[in-house]
């Protein structure tokens, strides 16, 4: 557990310094509130559309899901590569079984044209 | 740890149909619209062949034994269920090809999806391991999500999917917590290895916590009261292939890997859960009749007469230690498969021939237009009501007898007066098969389903009329409590 | 459970025992406020952190594969679909409402009614001898090498055939995010 000690002072520093710098700036600041900083950036133009008006594409909600897939098959390999030597041929068989079939998956979206943006 | 070709040979079937699942996805699109009825045969064909797998697995001297470290076992009990399940996928194949052909989505994904749920349980009817049983229930759970919402395109479908999915998700973290649960008490996930340690210690509480969460997980798979919320509406909104497909396929799983866990691995418990299955399967078969009779909507009312119909079949695990043990309930789901399947698959014809069957009177004079069609439908009825000289009939007895030398005799009393009940509603349909009047030309069914219904009205009869064989060869099927 | 000479909680001990508190009470007041925080974007960050502290006390185990899959998968993926799910369906005047609120009354009675027995069965249980030393989660072969080393070493051999079903699970994710995702009209050729 002791191993964790520098990670744990590390973790404590990292919360530090955004408090700090917010909390030095709140200290220092001087604070003349006006309607017109609140107001969106548009190149000096008044604001005519609010940005919660816009509906995103399920097309980034496909990536996503996609995104996260990927992402639990790394988990697998993860402690696969650790292992690597102990596990050999068998184990480099298997993992090669494994990808292939993610592979296929991937395959698939791409002739489907799940990834094309036009 | 040592695997042998032996333990590969065994699970020969679910990596079949793995390759065959992977093939028809990789070429699903390269193939137009016009031409995808390939896919379907090329589904039936490799589906065909896990059969014969199968099939030649059951003379296998080296089967009945745990494999891969103790993860599976193909026992008796698993080949006939793994038999069942891929009739089941084949018919729904079968029922498909006009349906989905006709449907303006890609095909191919399809069969590939039935066949990946056919994977998931395959596998699960042979998980001997608690972690390799949720793999397989999650793959065939997610497979299914995705087949009820495959009709996108209809609001229903979609709210299917999604109410399949939630409640689904849901289901599966209950049965997760009870596996950790266990798992957190006892150490160890192979189902002998669990028997084996509380054999020899004192019951505690939090244990029967997790086998209760277990419990509830697989009742909803099952849709059994209160677990049951979800059938109708998923029934109602998924495509009908897909429903007839999903009143038996992943049942059968459910009531498999139900009778598993609890034979094999909780046998010290039996008195607890015994008791529970015995009230939730009154209260299923009370809840499903009733509310069928007051449906209006066909699909509705085989939802709910599904639902009952698992009320009847759980009373077939309740044989715990006992002469008849699994026994009632196998040769009842034989007969529920075939009957069900029937039922549905009919709705599927008439909807081919542009109706929504949303009402009872969608039937009228169904005789007069396809005389085939309307008595095929009378056998599923009667099958499904429990009169000889069908299935259902042959399935009930073997089921009520069960109940009654397990000790549950007012169990058995409730089913046959839910049975006299269910006769009303099946009625309302058979009444206006052949007593009201409607128009309209001759309807003419396609091959594919044609030959569906009739494989499932042929074995209706056959185990209906000429039962011995199979109940006979049941017998040797049955899972024997240690 | 008979012979339970092991106390509750006696995996952790000392400071690592209050960690866990600190932990597990701040995860858990993480988790109500993922409920009761009216602005999706608050409960989605809340989430977060109660992912973030469920992460520290499975490394609080030794568990630290675990921790490693938590953070990357929850805190990483599972948070970005939160995100893209509050970005779909945002929009104004939502934030204002309390969308899923209305029936906090009846959620209460069953959080109730599943909380009070499970926490009696709890406090009632005498548990079982839990491996005392915590090393069993690490050893591969008898000789102590890491958490990652040992989980890979049964999952990999053991439990073979459940982790190839695991990979067809991902294909069929991938399967019904393409078919349910897919906008439809570019769905027929």
């Amino acid at each position: 557990m002791s191993d964790y000690l520098p990670i744990l002072v590390f973790a404590l520093l990292a919360a530090a310094l955004p408090l700090a710098t917010i909390l030095i700036a709140r200290a220092l600041q001087s604070r003349k509130p006006n309607p017109a900083k609140l107001e969106p950036y548009e190149c000096g133009i008044e604001a005519t559309t609010f940005a919660l008006d816009t509906r995103f594409s399920v097309r980034y909600f496909l990536i996503a899901v996609l995104f996260v897939v990927f992402d639990v098959e790394t988990i697998f390999l993860f402690p696969w590569a650790v292992m690597f030597n102990r596990l050999g041929l068998f184990g480099l068989i298997e993992m090669l079984i494994f990808l292939t079939i993610l592979v296929i998956g991937y395959f698939y979206v791409w002739k489907r044209k799940a990834l094309d943006w036009a | 740890m040592k695997v042998s070709a032996s333990d590969w040979l065994l699970l020969s079937p679910e990596l079949f149909l793995t390759a065959a699942g992977l093939l028809i996805l990789s070429i699903s699109a390269f193939f137009d619209k016009a031409k995808e009825e390939f896919l379907a045969f090329l589904t039936l064909l490799f589906v065909g062949v896990a059969i014969g797998l199968v099939a030649f697995l059951s003379g296998y001297g080296g089967r009945g034994a745990p494999i891969f470290a103790g993860m599976f076992i193909v026992d008796n009990f698993a080949i006939f269920f793994k038999l069942l399940m891929l009739v089941s996928i084949a018919l729904t194949v079968l029922a498909s090809i006009q349906f989905v052909g006709r449907a303006p989505y890609p095909a191919g994904d399809y069969y590939a999806l039935l066949l990946f749920t056919g994977v998931g349980m395959l596998f699960m009817v042979s998980g001997n391991n608690l972690v390799s049983i949720y793999v397989a229930l999650e793959l065939m759970a997610l497979s299914s999500y995705i087949l009820a919402g495959y009709f996108k395109l209809e609001i229903k479908s979609t709210e299917a999917a999604l109410k399949y999915f939630v409640l689904g998700a849901f289901s599966s973290g209950v049965l997760l917590y009870g596996l950790s649960l266990v798992y957190g008490i006892a150490g160890r996930m192979g189902l002998p290895d669990l028997a084996k340690l509380f054999e020899s210690q004192a019951k505690s509480n939090l244990l029967l916590v997790g086998i209760l969460l277990i419990l509830a997980g697989l009742l909803f798979k099952i849709a059994a009261v209160p677990f049951h919320v979800w059938t109708p509406d998923v029934y109602e909104g998924s495509p009908t292939p897909v429903t007839a497909f999903f009143s038996v396929g992943p049942k059968l799983a459910a009531y498999a890997i139900l009778a598993r866990i609890f034979y094999v691995g909780f046998p010290k418990f039996h008195a607890d859960w015994g008791l529970i299955i015995a009230l939730v399967s009154a209260a299923t078969m009370v809840f499903g009749n009733v509310a069928a009779l007051l449906q209006t909507n066909v699909k509705r009312m085989l939802a709910y007469s599904s639902i009952a119909h698992a009320g009847y079949a759980l009373m077939g695990v309740l044989g715990f230690r006992t002469e008849f043990g699994l026994w009632g309930i196998l040769v009842y789901l034989l007969a529920y498969t075939f009957m069900n399947f029937g039922v549905f698959a009919l709705v599927v014809f008439l909807e081919t021939k542009g109706y929504a069957a949303e009402s009872v009177a969608d039937f009228n004079g169904l005789a007069r237009r396809n005389m085939t069609a309307a008595v095929v439908m009378l056998v599923f009825l009667l099958s499904l009501a429990g009169i000889p000289p069908t299935a259902g009939f042959i399935g009930k007895y073997y089921l009520f007898t069960s109940a009654m030398k397990a000790g549950y005799a007012w169990l058995a009393v409730l089913a046959v007066l839910m049975s006299a009940l269910s006769l009303f509603y099946y009625f309302r349909i058979a009444a206006a098969m052949f007593f009201s009047e409607a128009e309209g030309a001759p309807l003419k069914s396609s091959y594919a389903l044609t030959a569906a219904v009739l494989i499932c009205a042929a074995a209706t009869v056959i185990v209906g009329v000429a039962p011995q064989p199979f109940v006979e060869m049941l017998r040797a099927c049955v899972i024997k409590a240690p | 459970m008979t012979g339970a000479q092991a106390v509750p909680g006696a995996l952790l001990t000392g400071a690592a025992g209050w960690l866990f508190v600190i932990f597990a009470v701040l995860a858990l007041g993480m988790a109500i406020a993922v409920v009761v925080a009216r602005n999706p974007i608050h409960s989605a960050l809340f989430l977060l952190s109660s992912f973030l502290l469920v992460a520290c006390i499975f490394i609080l185990q030794q568990a630290e594969f675990v921790g490693a899959v938590q953070i990357l998968v929850y805190a990483g993926g599972i948070m970005v679909l939160f995100l893209f799910v509050i970005m779909l369906v945002h929009q104004r005047g939502v934030r204002e409402r309390l969308t899923f609120q209305h029936q906090w009354d009846v959620a209460l009675l069953f959080v109730l009614a599943f909380l009070l027995p499970f926490l009696y069965v709890l406090w009632t249980e005498r548990f079982p001898d839990l491996p005392q030393n915590l090393d069993a989660f690490r050893t591969v072969r008898g000789k102590i090498a890491g958490n990652t080393q040992a989980v890979a070493w049964v999952l990999y051999r053991d439990y073979l055939l459940p982790f190839e079903v695991a990979s067809v699970f991902l294909l069929v994710a991938m399967i019904g995010a393409v078919v349910l995702g897919k906008r439809s009209a570019e769905k027929v050729d």
